[in-house]
């Protein structure tokens, strides 16, 4: 079954912007589905649009079958949904967000206080339970919209830059926690900034750009496909300019380090061999960023305008 | 079994809402409570004296069920126009929005808050206004179905402005410029049957004025307008303005982008 099904989908806002240029998406239930896009690309219009806090201009939206023009309610039970900006009363106590959520749900008080209990713990939240919601700290607010959109255990999750601003340690741990949460069979969409964590989490993505999606693919069929690594090599030996290497790219960082990109066809052995030969000694090297933040960049700055089919979209070195 | 549900959620706002009205009890009941008491003082009972009697009652028992009325009227329209543009300010509205509570209990939940509100002052005015006079309670039903129906009225009223504030200047337009001057002119400190008979007639465009009038009938036993036409008025106001309630949060205006 479609967790999400979304076909032809467009919003024109009343400014004359047209955000969605005819969105076609489908994610399985189950899955781990990545969202991604520069800023202003639509993601948080079609997050909008699916949860029915953006109206939209055309097209179709189910989830689990349910069509929102026609079973709205029946659409919005299913989903739990933790926003980009903190959306909860400032002035209510940590367990009130929780339980009037519960509520708005029409969970049973004496359930939601299970419910309430068991995500507070897990988000290392229950402490914090009767203080107001306003003094918690930054990753804090975002663990308990994590809490509050779990505690009517939706079936799809949707997680709107869910680790923003939020520290790395935190971040691991709720990448641990989302992964069990998944792991117990809740479908999620995650839209992020932060690469690696999609990278890390997602079985299937979407890169949307201006509207369009320019990719929609397995994360691992993506990354081979436009596999090109950038490494950096630190040398032992002093160099002036960047060496001229066949069939690589090559540039200076410093006088002690080059930046290599390496494409699918190519292999780290081959550098080695060739800096070798140049009478280039490399003492460590290390990735200049991770693959899908590479890929993102480049699908991005070339504008592919290509409907995601998974063959589409091709990053121009 | 949704309709189940749904009453969960309806009882979560009401819930929500009286809690709220506790929680900053010096900002929603306080406050009327200290302004009646002035105007029982000021107006009651410094200058009341010298006015004599109105419509055959003292100055003091006749104003008690309009001061009574303008409190409900006041606190009813404020509790539902800043706790829904405040959920609105703070975006907290979403968790109600995104959630399938049917837009019809969004609007009774904060309604009832109005209601609360509205009924909570108007018995503390109530209680303050015996301190200064005597009120035999004439219509009980009349009373009581009259002050009830009106705070609907104007919660309803709350309800629509700040679903179209933009910001807290909005939300004190109305207030001011328009529910104000209308109850004043309502009939709550002058029968209308002082004026010329031109105002008179531009008085009864005025709805506060059947509002006040059938309220004071319920308490006093008398009235410049017939009671069944404030029953029509208010009933039709009700219906009026819960179904523009109704078209606005389902079109999204305001509230959905």
């Amino acid at each position: 079954m479609k967790a999400l099904s979304i076909s032809g989908l467009q919003k024109t806002y009343a400014n004359g912007v047209q955000a969605l240029k005819g969105i076609d998406l489908e994610v399985e239930e189950g899955d781990f589905f990545a969202l991604l896009g520069p800023n202003g690309a639509g993601k948080t219009t079609i997050i909008g649009i699916v949860t029915s806090l953006v109206n939209k201009t055309a097209g179709k939206v189910s989830v689990f079958d349910y069509d929102i023009d026609e079973d709205l309610d029946g659409a919005k039970a299913c989903i739990g949904v933790v926003p980009q900006e903190i959306n909860f009363n400032q002035f209510e106590k940590v367990s009130n967000v929780v339980l009037n959520q519960a509520g708005y749900y029409g969970i049973p008080r004496a359930l939601a206080r299970e419910r309430a209990e068991k995500y507070l713990r897990q988000l290392q939240l229950w402490d914090k339970r009767e203080e107001l919601s306003r003094t918690l700290s930054g990753g804090m607010k975002r663990r308990l919209m994590i809490a509050r959109a779990l505690v009517h255990e939706p079936r799809l999750l949707i997680l709107d830059e869910p680790t923003a601003g939020v520290d790395i340690e935190i971040r691991r741990s709720m990448w641990d926690f989302i992964r069990r949460i998944n792991e117990q069979g809740t479908t999620i969409i995650l839209t992020t900034h932060y690469l690696e964590e999609a990278e890390s989490l997602c079985r299937n993505v979407a890169i949307i750009d201006q509207g369009k999606i320019v990719v929609n693919d397995r994360m691992s069929r993506v990354l081979r496909k436009f596999q090109l690594e950038t490494f950096i090599f630190n040398l032992a030996e002093e160099i002036d300019e960047a060496p001229v290497i066949d069939g690589f790219v090559v540039r200076q960082v410093d006088e002690h380090s080059l930046e290599i990109e390496i494409g699918p066809e190519q292999n780290l052995n081959q550098v080695f061999e060739k800096l070798s030969a140049l009478g280039l000694t490399a003492c460590s090297m290390r990735n200049k960023s991770n693959r899908l933040e590479e890929l993102f960049m480049r699908l991005v700055e070339s504008k592919g305008t290509h409907q995601g089919d998974g063959t589409g979209a091709r990053a121009e070195p | 079994m949704r309709l189940k549900a749904e009453l969960i959620g309806l009882q979560t706002i009401i819930y929500r809402e009286y809690k709220r009205i506790i929680r900053i009890w010096m900002q929603t009941l306080l406050p009327p409570s200290i302004t009646m008491s002035l105007y029982f003082i000021i107006f009651g009972n410094l200058i009341g004296k010298r006015i004599g009697q109105m419509d055959g009652f003292d100055y003091m028992q006749f104003i008690a069920p309009g001061l009574i009325m303008m409190s409900v009227i006041t606190n009813s329209y404020g509790n539902v126009v800043s706790s829904f543009f405040g959920a609105k300010f703070g975006k907290h509205i979403e968790e109600m929005l995104v959630s399938p509570l049917p837009n019809s209990f969004i609007i009774i939940g904060h309604v009832a808050g109005g209601l609360m509100r509205g009924l909570l002052v108007g018995i503390a005015v109530t209680i303050i206004a015996l301190f200064f006079t005597r009120l035999d309670v004439q219509h009980v039903w009349v009373t009581v179905s009259v002050v009830f129906l009106t705070s609907i009225v104007f919660s309803l009223a709350g309800f629509i402005n700040a679903v179209f504030a933009r910001d807290f200047d909005d939300i004190a337009i109305i207030p001011t410029f328009v529910l104000t001057p209308l109850t004043y002119l309502g009939g709550v400190f002058y029968s209308i049957s002082l004026l010329p008979e031109f105002w008179q007639q531009v008085s009864k465009a005025n709805p506060i004025l059947y509002m006040v009038n059938a309220f004071r009938y319920g308490i006093l036993g008398v009235s410049d307008i017939p009671i069944a036409w404030a029953y029509l008025i208010i009933s039709g106001f009700i219906v009026l303005l819960f179904s523009v309630s109704l078209y606005l949060m389902k079109t999204g205006r305001g509230i959905r982008e």
